[in-house]
């Protein structure tokens, strides 16, 4: 049951996008029981995740972005 | 203090997002937006010889974006024609808001004011991903701006699973230092 700062923090960054086990979830919970470093970075780490929520961030696909950099070549 | 050059070759790579961040937040809409940035990047061009290398290049795109927000509001009112102002009594509500003092903006809404924060989050957040190793941030953003999955991620940039965490992990945790001081 016990897991290393590693993995935990590992499980933690999985566990933003959802990709997390819940076996391991409950590992992540048990280590986060005792460990200070592991609370600390996990709480940052759920507000990066509401942070970037927030934003409301988008992006172009990288079709559009290759066709930019097409069109701008043409003319360069 | 050094002089800036522009390199119009990089300029997709890095200020595409950030300029079409920039510009959906202004017009509302992903293909106008679009279209503004790639004619940003071609008046970039053929201005470059004005470029003075006062400003970082990213500035002066943006400056140049600026201007071609306002051109495109000033093109779509001059279509719609002079601006027709047309005051129903409330059409759709049944018993409430008839007044025209009940349908002003309500002047102790936040909307406002977390709108322009969202922005400015919006672009402390972009400014810190251009200052990720180009992998990273790619990863990064096909991942939490995209919402791709894992796998897909892994099988268009050609890398296994757990480099992909890795990646993540760093970025993530260098994102969280450069937010730290205001955000967080």
């Amino acid at each position: 049951m016990k897991i290393s700062c590693k993995e935990a923090s590992s499980i933690c960054d999985k566990s933003q996008y959802k990709e997390a086990s819940w076996w391991d979830i409950l590992k992540l919970r048990i280590h986060l029981t005792y460990c200070k470093v592991c609370q600390a970075y996990s709480k940052k780490n759920s507000e990066l995740t509401s942070l970037c929520d927030r934003a409301g961030l988008t992006m172009l696909s990288e079709e559009d972005k290759k066709k930019m950099k097409r069109d701008l070549e043409e003319k360069h | 203090m050094a002089k800036h050059k522009l390199q119009p070759d990089n300029w997709v790579d890095l200020y595409a997002d950030y300029l079409f961040n920039y510009a959906v937040s202004r017009v509302s809409d992903a293909e106008i937006a679009k279209d503004l940035v790639q004619e940003t990047f071609f008046a970039g061009l053929n201005s470059a010889k004005n470029f003075k290398g006062d400003a970082a290049e990213r500035t002066w795109l943006v400056s140049i974006l600026k201007r071609k927000v306002i051109d495109h509001y000033r093109k779509i009112n001059s279509k719609k024609g002079k601006a027709e102002v047309r005051m129903n009594y409330s059409s759709d509500s049944d018993t409430e808001g008839d007044w025209l003092e009940q349908q002003v903006a309500d002047p102790y809404s936040k909307d406002g004011d977390n709108v322009l924060e969202n922005e400015e989050l919006g672009s402390a957040i972009q400014d810190c991903i251009t200052k990720l190793p180009r992998k990273q941030a790619l990863v990064f953003k096909l991942k939490t701006i995209q919402g791709m999955s894992t796998e897909d991620v892994c099988n268009e940039l050609d890398i296994n699973p757990s480099n992909l965490w890795v990646m993540i992990h760093r970025a993530r945790t260098a994102l969280m230092g450069c937010l730290n001081e205001n955000w967080f």
